[in-house]
């Protein structure tokens, strides 16, 4: 995507035009990408109007950097981090709600520190699983049931493609919060996932 | 080495951030659990579905922009003489 000329040279054009503060320039960026920064900005919100404020401040935050826009990145990849921000600082901001615990989803011990009742194995492969229409849907919903802490720290890892520390820097918080956050994330999803998938469940 | 042990340091063993002797204790305990094994290879599945998922079609893809946002984003622009 990233050296496909014809997207390039949309995004130079529309790049002088926003420049010159072209009305039209900015109805066409905001047409284009809408779309795909809400559907990261619902990833991470999983509420409407929280999720059209993100992409709203986004938006807002762009016009006012498009100067240091260097044109190294296309134009729709610098709006999906600068969404990412918008989120996480709405996140930051939003009244902290009471989340369910994911404890019982996280795996369950014995006094001697056996594995307690283990799942029965997931019968197919990953890309197996995802080729159902279905699947994939309970996938996605079941990434929205993690609450905003262990999510968050899933998205921007296993999703978006940080690392470790970049996550950290993002969510203010220390490697090892990361890491812990994000193994206790990962089990409570493939705990989500158990009812679904596993051979004993289905 | 229990379950215990080896699933709370999983990700650590699967990133490869255990020093040789340590990782070799874990191996071991991998070769002689069953239950282990299992959950090893359904967390890595589990990190592997939730990174194809969404991108996948049918995942939050890319829709059409709704008009009143749209709106509302090139009127906020607007009002702050952007």
């Amino acid at each position: 995507m990233a050296s496909d000329p014809a997207v390039r040279a949309r995004d130079e054009a529309l790049m002088h035009g926003l420049r010159c503060g072209d009305d039209a320039a900015f109805r066409e960026l905001v047409e284009l990408n809408t779309g795909a920064m809400l559907a990261v900005a619902r990833r991470f919100l999983r509420n409407e109007d929280d999720a059209r404020d993100a992409v709203q401040d986004a938006f807002l935050s762009a016009f006012r950097a498009l100067d240091r826009f260097e044109g190294d990145a296309l134009l729709s990849t610098w709006l999906h981090r600068i969404t990412i921000n918008a989120c996480l600082m709405k996140l930051r901001t939003r009244r902290r709600r009471p989340e369910a615990s994911i404890d019982d989803l996280l795996p369950g011990f014995l006094e001697d520190g056996r594995l307690a009742a283990a799942t029965e194995p997931w019968q197919d492969r990953a890309d197996a699983i995802l080729e159902s229409k279905q699947s994939r849907r309970l996938v996605n919903e079941a990434i929205d049931l993690l609450p905003d802490i262990f999510r968050t720290v899933l998205i921007l890892r296993d999703i978006e493609g940080f690392d470790t520390e970049q996550t950290a820097e993002a969510l203010d918080l220390s490697v090892p919060a990361v890491k812990t956050r994000l193994h206790r994330a990962r089990q409570a999803l493939k705990g989500l996932l158990d009812r679904y998938f596993s051979r004993g469940h289905t | 080495m229990n379950c215990r042990e080896f699933v709370d340091f999983l990700m650590s063993y699967l990133d490869h951030e255990l020093d040789e002797t340590v990782r070799a204790v874990f191996d071991s305990h991998l070769g002689g659990c069953r239950a282990c094994r299992g959950y090893m290879d359904d967390y890595v599945k589990t990190v592997e579905i939730g990174r194809i998922a969404c991108c996948e079609p049918d995942g939050p893809v890319p829709e059409d922009a709704p008009a009143e946002l749209v709106r509302a984003i090139l009127e906020a622009r607007g009002a702050s003489k952007l």
